[in-house]
């Protein structure tokens, strides 16, 4: 039989080389719909990887935040875009050199940063999850609440000041608008509006219809 | 070697497809039932032509719909147009891996159950995105804008009234949600009465996800003839059919787990037979759920599309923002007692 280690080795490589395959369709793709697309499996394959290295937590909200609110909403805007796909890719070669720089720079700082871990490792220790005994999302819980408590809520807030902000920039102020206040619609008061009728029941005088004979309505 | 096959593979499909099954057969009954109960409400009689009581009218309306041609519409997107009912379909399926049957009974254990429920949750809405969009055709594309953005709304109220549960379970897992509702007082110790605000909202949000009256502007008819799978015929609406009543059933069950203590007897341990758990109160729970969303089909008018927008944003948001410091409250301080002593 396969060996775990082996069979999850092998899992890594075939979520990895998806990640990358997507990610290169994302900026390949003509359509921008399945470009849109694309970045929905990249990010599905990543948090696949992040299962394999046991941080269920990130990889979870990375579905529920990314996949399923945030490229909902891309989505949403790319569709109802009428984008003249030939125009989209008139600047490739223009724009290629700086895309390269860009490229280089990230793959520069990610390397430091992946040669900082490496030798982190070593002072870091074990996974405090597994130390602890606690699962990584009852562990992250416990680390967030009580040892980053303020470095935490002060995101928090600056996420909230960012709503505000978006909402405050897009809010207009137009005149002629009608709007319905739901509030006074439900304070009104019923005799207001209708008045009911007492009518005394009269007998009506329409002659009856002769007998066997069908009448259409 | 052939054991160890036997174990990792094998079996699992064998548990999957006990639970599928059962769940697609449900899911005929359920419409079955559906009809029925809205013409007893409308004073009709309902299916009652096919098998006895009309009970084979669901298996023949499938039949119907596998018989149908597919049709493509002109300048389609044909891979997107397939695709579009297996990706709402797989998570309306993929959810039910970690809801407990009972004590025992359950698929996937896992310990962040109510993560991965809100993650497969939250990616049916793609299915109908992208059917709406990959189908050409006005009424489809409106159908599915509506549709994403009520869902992505109603979701944040329903991810809220989950913490509020969360927090006063003290875990991720269905299991353990369960196990946290246990005591002696039955009906008493279910997170329903500290949480009634939320259970309530809970509910009317899992109706406005599933796009169902009196929430289902993404198929209103008088508007937008079927909305997002407007273009749709035999097989693949079939897809979107399922999807639709495996969801309401999911919901149905997740309410029953979350709120009503699942498998857990309304009555008390010390009442004998009826104050056992079982998986039959889990089915009796959800049952009555599923009642609710065709009581609520016959019963009130469509919402138009800005209530719906702002009873998600400015009702139930507020609430269950309010409620989760409640509950926050309720456990520090020991305010409740639900769930003592299981």
């Amino acid at each position: 039989m396969i060996d775990p280690s082996v069979f999850q080795l092998v899992c890594f490589y075939a979520f990895a080389a998806v990640t990358v395959a997507a990610a290169l369709g994302v900026i390949t793709l003509r359509n921008t719909v399945h470009a849109v697309l694309s970045l929905v499996l990249t990010f599905f394959s990543t948090a696949c990887i992040w299962l394999l290295a046991e941080a269920e937590f990130l990889a979870i909200a990375l579905i529920v935040v990314y996949v399923g609110a945030v490229m909902v909403l891309f989505l949403f805007v790319v569709m109802m875009l009428d984008i003249n796909q030939e125009r989209v890719r008139e600047g490739f070669i223009k724009y290629l050199p700086v895309g390269i720089i860009v490229a280089l720079v990230m793959l520069g700082e990610m390397l430091a940063l992946i040669g900082v871990r490496a030798m982190h490792e070593k002072v870091m220790g074990d996974n405090p999850a597994t130390v602890a005994g606690m699962s990584n999302t009852e562990w992250l819980g416990h680390a967030l609440y009580t040892q980053f408590l303020l470095p935490f809520e002060i995101a928090a807030l600056i996420l909230t000041v960012g709503v505000v902000a978006a909402v405050v920039l897009t809010l207009r102020q137009r005149t002629g608008v009608r709007h319905q206040s739901a509030s006074q619609q439900v304070l009104v008061n019923p005799r207001d509006r209708i008045r009911v009728v007492k009518m005394a029941a009269v007998a009506p005088a329409a002659p009856q219809p002769a007998p066997g004979k069908e009448t259409t309505p | 070697m052939g054991e160890q096959i036997l174990n990792q593979i094998i079996w699992p499909v064998v548990y999957i497809l006990c639970i599928v099954l059962p769940l697609v057969i449900a899911v005929a009954m359920f419409v079955y039932w559906e009809r029925k109960v809205i013409g007893w409400m409308h004073v009709r009689m309902g299916p009652n032509k096919i098998g006895p009581l009309g009970l084979l009218q669901a298996f023949a309306d499938v039949v119907k719909l596998l018989l149908k041609e597919v049709i493509l519409p002109t300048s389609a997107n044909k891979v997107l147009y397939y695709l579009a009912p297996m990706l709402a379909l797989v998570p309306a399926l993929a959810a039910w891996a970690v809801i407990p049957f009972n004590d025992k009974l359950v698929l996937a254990n896992v310990n962040a159950g109510v993560l991965y429920l809100l993650a497969m949750t939250s990616l049916g809405v793609y299915g109908i995105i992208l059917a709406g969009w990959a189908s050409n055709s006005r009424y489809a594309l409106l159908g599915a804008m509506r549709s994403a953005a009520q869902v992505i709304s109603y979701e944040l109220a329903m991810g809220l009234c989950l913490v509020c549960v969360l927090v006063l379970a003290g875990s991720l897992n269905l299991t353990d949600i369960v196990h946290a509702q246990a005591g002696h007082k039955g009906i008493l110790d279910w997170f329903m009465w500290p949480l009634l605000p939320v259970f309530i909202i809970y509910f009317v949000s899992g109706v406005a996800e599933t796009n169902r009256a009196p929430f289902d502007v993404a198929e209103g008819e008088s508007e937008i003839v079927a909305g997002f799978h407007v273009e749709y015929s035999g097989s693949a609406f079939a897809l979107f059919f399922l999807a639709e009543y495996a969801n309401m059933i999911l919901v149905s069950f997740l309410a029953s787990i979350l709120f009503m203590g699942g498998w857990l007897s309304p009555f008390p341990a010390s009442w004998g037979l009826i104050g056992q758990g079982s998986f039959f109160w889990l089915f009796a729970k959800a049952f009555a759920f599923a009642f609710l969303f065709l009581w609520f089909r016959a019963s009130f008018p469509r919402y138009r599309y800005d209530q719906i927008m702002r009873l998600g944003w400015k009702v139930f948001i507020p609430i269950t923002i309010v409620w989760v410091l409640v509950a926050g409250c309720m456990k520090y301080f020991g305010w409740v007692t639900v769930g003592t002593g299981g």
